[in-house]
């Protein structure tokens, strides 16, 4: 196809934003954001061609050899079905729709899925099944939040235009001066862009999360406290975020990896949960997880109307079970309690810890993505797909789970499948 | 393909064509009920000594979208039920938030075959239909909330009527939904100030409306609009003790509301039994059925569900925000809660009902009351507003409870005594027939929704049948706990003419369809431009991206309706 075309209302999908608002040109083969990209996403619509997987490949001799499609389809369902207990991994930057056959692998094959959350926002879920969370859509926070935080996260860095669309620059209908209108805070261990442009910058030492918050939470509850300073920062500056916090109109706190991820893990997020809860004393208070990749969200979701649980769930026994510290993706590979591994749109070999990783790397392993990853490099069989959102559609979920359809704005390379054809296929052969 | 199938010499409840346990054949052919025909049928089902009435039809239960939060939320609820695949059925869980298939499976293996999802944010609709797609073995439709939607309040405040008919007939064909739904008028968005409404007169915070307004204006327009199914309200004060009386205030604001041509009802109240509380605490909280029940008797313009309450452990989950945030004070579980922009708010609560707490046998025996004292099972239909008063999975013992009257006796010792002093359960007689049981689950919910072809056994009705192992003719009401397994566990469930359960068992997965209405009109220039520029200023996704395409209704059934 030779003809320009603009493509509008353009839904990017990289990060948890899930920005649906851009529009893109695509002409012989090449894609050009006209307007509303932040520079990663632009990155990804002008290089989504580079680092592609080039054909299905299979591993013969220890050395990746080209292979036809039917044949990796093959080899990929023949790993799975003479695996006793086969891992599903990945899922985040994919499609629910791809989502929902990977669930069936693992289901037919008695293996165990886990998503990408495992080694993010695991201990979010884990917080909120314990105490639960009061949660609103992005666009709540554009039109009423007049006080908002940012702990552990740093959005002008990971989610370029979070900042802009939704939660401290955007007019909305209570808040009509727009930034002016609100208050920013930023908790963090260091300076970051984020915490720059912040109204108040609370620089806390690092491990002490949930002691602030804890003190925090106190304070709002009507505790007195006797200290001059908690972790780090002077009991002046809590006093006046707590006065802040009861005061506002409709509070919020964004948190990422800062809090999920440092010490003391999914008690950090019951803390700020918590805190959230109690702050309903006095006003509104939502709280939101900044989720990174763009379908993590949607990962949990598919997984927990299928099966009733949002990720590391077992098939062993021929129904669903759940247990993190026993079905995760990384206890299983250190455990060695899995002998094979279904890779799909992550990359895990990178991003595990190595003994996870080292052990991945020696278990029969099979590779959907549309590009090279570490994972791919290693793997026995590697099958190249479309790129969700580019050259194929499909649902995904937003941080706050506002389901978007992705747009498909090109064709794939011939005889590049959708993933979700190729899960489709490998499940016929199993 | 012609399939046929004949089922033979069960005794035929079928309420809609005034058939009342007469021993009769039912013809079917290529998924439809038809006239006797001769020659090779494919398949005959013998049904000698069995019930046969229409497959079931659920007016009320959320099965899909927002309660997937809650599915997150309570892995404690799941492994108490584990649900393994079969060489037919997918795995999964049960228990108060059945995963989808298993949704599916259950309500098929109780003889139902159509169940309505009532309460969708459109904002988060493609979630629900999402989840409709992997729901299997029941046809179904979801109700699109629009009580507390943006543009709702405003036109009504505006007094833009017109404007307010254009809206909802594009929000429904947008996001491919059913029928309305009124969760707490005016109270959610008045809730995202903190505060709630708590009586049809108060007004909505930022509106300068009451929640009277909002009922009486979207009621009218439902009816102008010609929708199959009335406008459905979730009352305000939901759960409240002396909320009855915004029950009947609610009723009787849309009482000179002129119903659409065929029918005469114009509201239903849903899950009332959370509706019908008398008294001014929880100290001297009652019952306040009687006065609800009476109203219905004396009125042709209401339908309800009941909402029973089932003594368990289940999860509580509506999108009145302000009362799950009660609810949370009260109990002290673990509180979810979300606000959806200019659309909706909601929340989570797991809840235990108690046989020994007062408050918890006077709801039991509410929902009771509700069905047993309202003379017309066309009225008041079975329902547990699954999850909140217990799981769809119950509904077999609810039917116990009103035909047996020994069931209720043996429950009633169990309770606190109070069922005694502030109910009137005990003293009332009323056994269900099998007829007045096909009414309240099927057949009444079918007309109430306005699926002609469902709910009935008649000539170009949908061949969806459940067959019960129950002989009417050796029916003995103190063996309760045989009603309890029939309707537990069909004999046979028929969906479209196939046979997909066998004695309680599926034996095929199908997947139905999703009914929504698919109004014809012409665009209104005025509100196009609303929506652009709302879209544009408040929401955080674009217009286009709001609609709901057709690829999430895979096998869809529109309603197509003419607005003049």
């Amino acid at each position: 196809m030779k003809m320009k075309q603009v493509f509008k209302d353009v839904v990017c999908s990289f990060c948890g934003c899930l920005c649906d608002n851009l529009e893109i040109e695509v002409e012989n083969g090449e894609i050009r954001p006209l307007s509303k990209a932040c520079t990663v996403s632009r990155s990804r619509f002008v290089n989504y061609n580079r680092d592609r997987v080039p054909y299905p490949m299979m591993k013969i001799n220890g050395k990746h050899e080209r292979v036809s499609l039917e044949e990796s389809i093959k080899k990929a369902a023949e790993i799975l079905r003479n695996a006793d207990r086969p891992l599903i991994y990945g899922l985040s930057s994919t499609t629910c729709e791809t989502q929902r056959k990977c669930v069936e692998i693992a289901e037919k094959t008695g293996g165990i899925i886990d998503q990408t959350a495992t080694v993010c926002h695991a201990p979010t879920v884990v917080a909120f099944q314990e105490t639960g969370e009061i949660h609103a859509t992005l666009g709540e926070i554009k039109n009423r939040s007049d006080l908002v935080i940012f702990w552990g996260c740093n959005p002008l860095q990971a989610h370029l235009n979070h900042f802009v669309r939704y939660s401290v620059f955007p007019k909305g209908m209570y808040t009509e001066k727009g930034r002016k209108e609100r208050y920013i805070v930023a908790v963090d261990v260091r300076e970051t862009r984020t915490t720059k442009l912040a109204d108040m910058f609370l620089k806390i030492t690092p491990g002490k999360d949930f002691e602030l918050l804890s003190v925090i939470r106190a304070l709002v509850n009507g505790a007195k406290i006797n200290a001059e300073e908690v972790a780090g920062v002077s009991m002046n500056k809590i006093k006046e975020l707590v006065e802040k916090m009861k005061n506002c109109r409709y509070g919020v706190i964004f948190f990422g990896l800062g809090l999920t991820m440092s010490r003391g893990k999914h008690y950090n997020i019951i803390a700020t949960l918590n805190l959230v809860r109690d702050l309903h004393k006095y006003t509104r208070f939502v709280v939101i997880p900044m989720r990174g990749h763009f379908n993590v969200k949607g990962a949990g979701m598919v997984l927990a109307w299928q099966t009733g649980y949002p990720y590391a769930v077992d098939f062993t026994r021929g129904y669903p079970r759940y247990n993190p510290g026993e079905y995760a993706a990384v206890n299983l590979l250190v455990n060695r309690e899995v002998d094979a591994a279904l890779i799909v749109a992550s990359d895990p070999v990178a991003t595990f810890p190595s003994p996870a990783a080292k052990y991945l790397t020696q278990i029969p392993t099979i590779v959907v993505d549309p590009k090279i990853s570490m994972t791919s490099l290693t793997a026995d069989v590697v099958i190249p797909c479309a790129l969700a959102g580019i050259e194929t559609e499909g649902t995904a979920y937003r941080m706050d789970g506002v389901p978007i359809r992705l747009k498909k704005l090109i064709e794939p390379k011939e005889g590049v499948l959708p993933d979700e054809e190729i899960m489709e296929k490998i499940l016929k052969r199993i | 393909m012609k399939s046929r199938m004949i089922i033979k010499n069960g005794y035929v409840y079928d309420p809609i064509n005034k058939i009342n346990g007469e021993k009769m054949d039912i013809y079917i052919e290529n998924g439809k009920i038809v006239e006797e025909f001769t020659g090779n049928s494919t398949e005959i089902i013998n049904a000698e000594g069995k019930t046969v009435m229409p497959g079931g039809v659920d007016i009320h239960s959320h099965i899909a979208g927002k309660l997937n939060s809650a599915r997150v939320f309570r892995p404690e609820d799941h492994r108490t039920d584990p649900v393994p695949k079969t060489s037919v059925t997918r795995s999964g869980v049960g228990y108060s938030l059945p995963s989808t298939f298993v949704t599916g499976y259950r309500y098929s293996a109780m003889g139902y075959t159509t169940v309505f999802e009532p309460a969708v944010t459109p904002l988060e609709a493609k979630h629900a239909h999402e989840e409709l797609i992997d729901t299997p073995m029941i046809d179904k439709g979801i109700f699109v909330c629009v009580g507390n939607n943006y543009f709702v309040l405003k036109y009504i405040k505006e007094g833009e009527y017109e404007k307010l008919k254009h809206f909802i007939a594009w929000l429904l064909k947008t996001v491919k939904g059913y029928s309305l739904k009124v969760v707490n008028p005016g109270g959610q968005e008045t809730w995202k100030w903190g505060k709630n409404v708590n009586n049809l007169d108060d007004k909505v915070k930022g509106y300068d409306i009451t929640p009277r307004d909002i009922v009486t204006n979207l009621t009218k327009v439902n009816e102008e609009l010609n929708f199959p199914h009335t406008n459905h309200v979730h009352c305000n004060n939901l759960g409240s003790p002396g909320n009855y009386e915004v029950t009947l205030e609610t009723m009787k604001a849309v009482e000179g509301i002129k119903p659409k041509k065929g029918r005469k009802n114009v509201l239903h109240i849903a899950h009332s039994q959370f509706n019908s509380y008398a008294g001014e605490n929880w100290g001297n909280f009652s019952s306040g059925a009687a006065e609800i029940a009476e109203y219905l008797n004396k009125h042709g313009h209401i339908t309800t569900c009941i909402g029973q309450v089932i003594f368990t452990n289940t999860t509580t989950i509506t999108s009145d925000g302000p009362w799950q945030y009660r609810l949370y004070l009260l109990t002290k579980n673990k509180w979810a809660g979300a606000d959806t922009e200019l659309e909706t708010s909601g929340g989570i609560v797991p809840y235990i009902f108690k046989k020994k707490n007062p408050v918890n046998t006077i709801q039991w025996a509410i929902g009771l009351e509700l069905m047993l004292l309202t003379k017309e099972p066309w009225k008041v239909f079975i329902g547990t507003d699954h999850p909140n008063g217990g799981p769809f999975t119950f509904y077999p013992l609810i039917i116990a409870w009103l035909m047996s009257r020994k069931a209720r006796e043996e429950m009633i010792q169990k309770v606190h005594k109070v069922v005694h002093s502030r109910t009137q359960l005990a003293s009332i007689d009323r056994e269900y027939s099998l007829f007045e049981v096909a009414v309240c689950t099927r057949a009444g919910t079918a007309k109430a929704l306005g699926l002609s072809e469902k709910g009935h056994l008649g000539v170009g009705a949908d061949a969806d049948v459940a067959i019960y192992n129950l002989n009417p003719e050796k029916l003995d009401r103190g063996n309760y706990n045989e009603i309890i397994k029939a309707f537990s566990r069909a004999a046979y469930t028929i969906k479209d003419g196939e046979v997909v359960v066998k004695d309680g068992e599926v034996v095929k997965e199908v997947y139905g369809k999703t009914y929504w209405t698919n109004f014809q009109y012409t665009e209104d220039e005025e509100l196009r431009e609303d929506l652009e520029k709302v879209f544009r200023d408040y929401y955080t996704v674009s217009l286009s991206n709001f609609e709901v395409p057709l690829t999430y209704l895979p096998n869809n059934k529109p309603i197509k309706i003419e607005v003049k």
